[in-house]
């Protein structure tokens, strides 16, 4: 019952296709960065390799799903992108597989170290820091003055003008919690999240929507990843970038092999293929401000400086851990989200 | 299922589905082929005695899988039967035997090995390690399958059930097959992980546990805080079901009862919201009424007041499935409105009553049926709608987006998902059997037959013109929201530069001429192509199955019928997010191993939609007298022949309704779809949300209005096919009864 190709139309073409398609090689791409992005990636490796590429683009979450729940049958071969969480999540549960990259000298230490804390399931192709923006016009219609730190978004002015996501349903959300306990220790975090509860409008499901809506005037704050607000402020909305000067948390974009695919090969070609130079250079193509990891790869001028910003020694390894997690959502559940407004 | 006539011998048919029965087992390939069967790869790569591409026989044969031996000799057995009559008592017992033994075995080794040896842990301590395993059926699995069902229903029919009938026992055990396949069996696989703890084990505890949680059941809302999303989702659905049959009965009465001079323009606007892809009428009211939409600005300016984004949570939710399923209780409520007997309500006027006496105590109390059908139905549509509470809900949750995020949340809580699916399901059920304790046993029946040629009298004024100004308005407002749809299609960048351009178009839909020829260099022509492809495919499906089962359910009796209806309408009540997660939990792993195919999708909008279909059938059914098909069977033809020859023609209205409905949703769906698309089968509603979420309004919105367009065009050529002749009247008559 499997596969069923779709009209005649689809047999004559695939009968008149059937010498070059034979022993072709394919690669299933999981890609969980903006739909652009991943579009650059798919024909970019098609155009290098000739290795056919089908590719899904979906949240890192909703990625994290499909491998789990496709494990005993996996369909997809490689992830990219996306958020370094769910990406750890995976190799702790033995969804990914371990490889060790030609391409590694050439990488930044970070995305190393994302590597070594999951037994080499995984590597950082960019990182961003958190941090916030806001709309600059409906902030001056407010007459709110702008604001530069954690702290700043607790003061009462701001009521009903905050938007983060929900951590239970966005990597971002959580790196933001997380970002704020080690930032503050858990007692003084969580205080500082039941402040932040008081001024929040709405907790959006997607990571990026908060700073989205701002763009198009729907919210005045958005708790998002700079280089999110970054593209909104290219594309011509009215968004300004802070980094909040108590200093701030940061995600790894990350990669995995997928456990079992069906064309390692592939994959792996894929693997070495985008942690080069030129491919991460091409982020800049589609107003992706990230860093990239390699370390000879371009940088855009209007991307967040990370030297410039005060970033936090975040741990990964803790805070990505399946338990740690479930701990602090549930206590952001039970403590913060259902308290009024 | 082409039979000969039941009075000489089953021999014909139940032969040539033991023919199939054996290409399936020696010619075509066992297992699914991971390239896709139409490909034909497989014959140039060693079929026939490659392991992957091999049948079932060449298997055997060569000493593997040997656990398909014994389907084998219940192959050869039903051979030495048709040497003997159809009367003997042997020949049903020998049918029935081995199509159950066959059918069962098949099944029974498909759960039993797996991927990884035995599935079960029981099988490995009693015989040991299998050092084997199998991957999903293919299409040899599937042709014995079907062969050894329907040896087993001619055997039952040979011993007399229904009339001996062979095509209606068949039909019976067909619809039966398919339903617990992709119905009964991925919603129990789903729901039984609601009682799985973290380490795999059963336990009542856990259900309670998350059952009993605060996020389902709070009432905070009561005292400033939240209220869990079960009431969230009760309160919405009743409160849009109530209002779109409202509002759905006065577009009812301005069309049959005023002298309304454009109704025909009416009628078209309805059908608007019905072919929406979603999200559109979302973004639609967010670029309106948001906190820095055109007409919140509008007011703001003149009046001063600082805008809000009152928008966001209970009341933007609530306008847009409004305008998204007002259509739908308009449609069911025009067929009862016109179809109460003009003769009624002329009695009660000869006996004095006045116009508003009348219609309060005849044409409302006659139209009931309608109400309960068009309340049912908003408030099943408000519960299980997803892309409107995505884009509009705010801080107010819903079941259906609750279990979306229970799943792929960073939680990932399975059991979760179960749970508020349960919860969604009971709610939907309980409404179905308000509905049909509310009706009761009471007739409603008017149309008579007899002569029927009155007037339906107009409302009575001080109805009439509220009923005016509410129509009027609503109209204006939907041409303003799709006006807005299609000015934001062209517009550069809403809110910000508000130039007009072709660009949204461009990057969609742009082709390319050059060495290679035709080239859809458009970053949607992919996903449009699979979408319209999947849609044409499950369109005709998903109206054969459900007209057939129409017709069993409204020509047959058998034992068992109530539950046979009870399971094909099921699927109509169970969320599409809640058929997403369950399908690709069942399907992903042998014996159906269907998860990104083109096939799931396909399956899925069967399933889905197939209640429609089974609906509008029966509705056309009962309204075709039976005594036709008497006639027909007297003068020596069979059911099957009854079937095509004389009840397919009369239902063509009823055709037409299952077609267009079962297109338009395939086009449209997401719920189930946002689980199941895969990288070489995308869907254009999920490329639609990946543009939303990516701020890509334009694009997302020039995506959704070309298929609109489409959508316009196909139901159109529909029309054209299946009922060129005299239908224009009925046509109407059968969507109502939808």
């Amino acid at each position: 019952m499997k596969k069923i190709g779709f009209t005649v139309f689809g047999v004559v073409a695939a009968l008149t296709a059937m010498p070059s398609m034979a022993n072709a090689e394919k690669l299933t791409l999981y890609c969980s960065a903006n739909e652009d992005w991943c579009q650059v990636m798919a024909r970019g490796f098609e155009e290098a390799t000739g290795i056919d590429v089908a590719m899904t683009r979906k949240s890192s979450g909703e990625t994290f799903a499909q491998v789990k729940a496709e494990s005993s049958n996996p369909k997809g071969d490689i992830w990219w992108g996306g958020t370094g969480d769910p990406h750890l999540q995976a190799a702790e549960e033995d969804l990914t597989a371990p490889y060790i990259s030609p391409m590694r000298g050439k990488l930044h230490q970070w995305a190393l170290d994302q590597a070594a804390s999951a037994d080499d399931k995984t590597i950082g192709v960019y990182s961003g820091a958190l941090g916030y923006g806001y709309n600059t016009k409906l902030l001056a219609d407010n007459n709110l003055a702008a604001p530069a730190c954690w702290k700043d978004l607790l003061k009462p002015e701001y009521k009903g003008h905050v938007q983060m996501a929900n951590p239970n349903s966005s990597g971002t959300a959580y790196t933001t919690l997380a970002t704020i306990v080690q930032l503050f220790g858990e007692e003084e975090g969580f205080t500082f999240m039941k402040g932040l509860h008081k001024n929040i409008n709405q907790y959006t499901k997607s990571g990026s929507a908060p700073i989205k809506a701002a763009g198009r005037g729907e919210n005045t704050i958005g708790i998002v990843f700079m280089h999110d607000a970054v593209k909104q402020a290219i594309s011509g909305f009215p968004i300004k970038v802070v980094a909040p000067c108590e200093g701030t948390g940061f995600e790894i974009g990350s990669m995995s092999i997928i456990k079992d695919g069906r064309n390692p090969e592939s994959a792996k070609k894929f693997y070495d293929w985008a942690l080069t130079a030129d491919v991460q250079s091409r982020a800049l193509e589609v107003n992706a401000f990230q860093v990239p990891s390699n370390k000879s790869a371009k940088t855009s001028p209007s991307a967040p400086d990370m030297s410039s910003i005060k970033l936090i020694d975040y741990n990964f390894k803790l805070y990505g851990s399946s338990a740690e997690r479930k701990r602090l959502l549930k206590k952001w559940d039970d403590d913060v989200s259902t308290l009024p407004q | 299922m082409r039979g000969t006539s039941t009075k000489k011998t089953t021999l014909p048919t139940s032969f040539l589905w033991l023919i199939v029965g054996w290409v399936g087992f020696c010619l075509t390939p066992w297992y699914g082929i991971e390239d896709g069967f139409f490909s034909l790869e497989w014959l140039l790569n060693g079929y026939p005695f490659e392991a992957e591409y091999a049948p079932a026989l060449f298997l055997i044969l060569s000493g593997k899988k040997l656990w398909l031996a014994p389907l084998l000799p219940l192959l050869i057995v039903p051979l030495l039967v048709f040497q003997r009559p159809k009367t003997d008592p042997l020949h049903a017992k020998i049918l029935i035997i081995c199509g159950a033994l066959g059918f069962g075995w098949l099944i029974a080794q498909g759960f039993a090995i797996g991927l990884r040896g035995y599935t079960f842990g029981w099988l490995e301590t009693m015989a040991g390690p299998l050092g084997d395993r199998q991957f999903g059926m293919g299409y040899g699995a599937m042709l014995v399958a079907s062969a050894f069902l329907f040896i087993f229903t001619q055997g039952i029919a040979a011993r007399g059930a229904v009339n001996g009938d062979v095509f209606v026992v068949g039909a019976i055990g067909f619809v039966i097959a398919i339903v617990t396949a992709f119905v009964f069996y991925p919603i129990v696989n789903m729901l039984t992980s609601a009682f799985i703890t973290e380490d795999n084990g059963y336990s009542i505890g856990v259900f309670f546990d998350k059952f009993t949680d605060k996020r389902l059941w709070g009432l905070g809302c009561f005292y400033g805080a939240r209220c869990g999303a079960a009431w969230n989702s009760l309160i919405l659905a009743i409160l849009v079901g109530a209002s779109t049959t409202i509002l759905g009965l006065v577009f009812a009465l301005v069309v049959t009862r005023t002298g309304f001079r454009f109704k025909q323009s009416l009628r078209a606007l309805t059908v608007l919201p019905i072919i929406t892809p979603p999200f559109v009428i979302g973004l639609a009211i967010i670029l309106l009424f948001g906190l820095s939409g055109s007409i919140t600005v509008f007011f703001s300016d003149i009046f001063g007041i600082t805008p809000t984004r009152w928008v966001y949570g209970l009341p933007g939710v609530f306008i847009a499935q409004l305008l998204a399923f007002t259509p739908i209780a308009f449609l069911v409520l025009i067929g009862v409105v016109e179809g109460v007997s003009p003769s009624m309500e002329e009695a009660a006027q000869t006996l004095r009553a006045n116009k508003w006496h009348t219609f309060v105590t005849i044409s409302l109390p006659l139209m009931r049926p309608g109400l309960a059908n068009a309340f049912l139905l908003g408030f099943i549509e408000s519960m299980a709608d997803f892309g409107n509470p995505l884009v509009l809900g705010g801080n107010f949750d819903v079941l259906s987006t609750e279990i979306f995020f229970a799943i792929v949340g960073a939680q990932y809580d399975q059991g979760r998902a179960a749970i508020l699916a349960m919860v969604l399901l009971v709610f939907t059920l309980s409404a179905f059997y308000a509905q049909r304790f509310w009706l009761g046993k009471k007739s409603y029946t008017t149309m008579t037959g007899k002569g029927d040629s009155g007037v339906h009298p107009h409302l009575p004024s001080g109805l009439a013109i509220p009923v005016f100004v509410i129509a009027t308005l609503w109209t204006l407002f939907i041409a303003v929201i799709y006006l807005m749809i299609v000015y934001g299609s062209f517009v550069d960048l809403w809110g910000v530069r508000n130039e007009l351009t072709f660009k949204h178009y461009i990057t969609a839909f742009s082709i390319a001429f050059d060495d290679n020829g035709l080239r859809w260099t458009g970053s949607a022509w992919d996903s449009f192509w699979t979408t319209l492809e999947i849609a044409i495919i499950s369109a005709p499906l998903t109206a054969g199955v459900g007209l057939v089962t129409a017709y069993l359910l409204t020509r047959q009796n058998f034992a068992g019928k109530n539950a046979f209806e009870f399971g094909t309408m099921l699927s109509f009540a169970i969320p599409g997010t809640v058929i997403g997660v369950s399908y690709i939990l069942a399907f992903n792993v042998p014996p159906i191993e269907l998860t990104g195919t083109g096939v799931i999708l396909v399956v899925s909008f069967i399933f889905r939609n197939m209640p429609v279909g089974v609906r509008a059938g029966m509705a056309s059914m009962s309204q075709i007298d039976k005594s036709l098909d008497e006639s027909s069977l007297t003068l020596g033809a069979n059911s099957w022949q009854t079937f095509i020859n004389v009840i397919l023609p009369l239902l063509r209205p009823a055709i037409l309704a299952a077609l267009v409905y079962s297109f338009v949703r395939a086009m449209t769906a997401i719920s189930a779809v946002i689980f199941l698309v895969s990288a070489r089968h995308n869907m254009a509603t999920s490329y639609i949300i990946g543009r939303v979420e990516n701020n890509d309004y334009g694009l997302a919105i020039a995506y959704s209005t070309t298929l609109i367009v489409v959508m316009l065009i196909v139901v159109g050529i529909l029309q054209y096919l299946v009922g060129r002749t005299n239908i224009g009247r009925r046509l109407n008559q059968s969507r109502t009864n939808v």
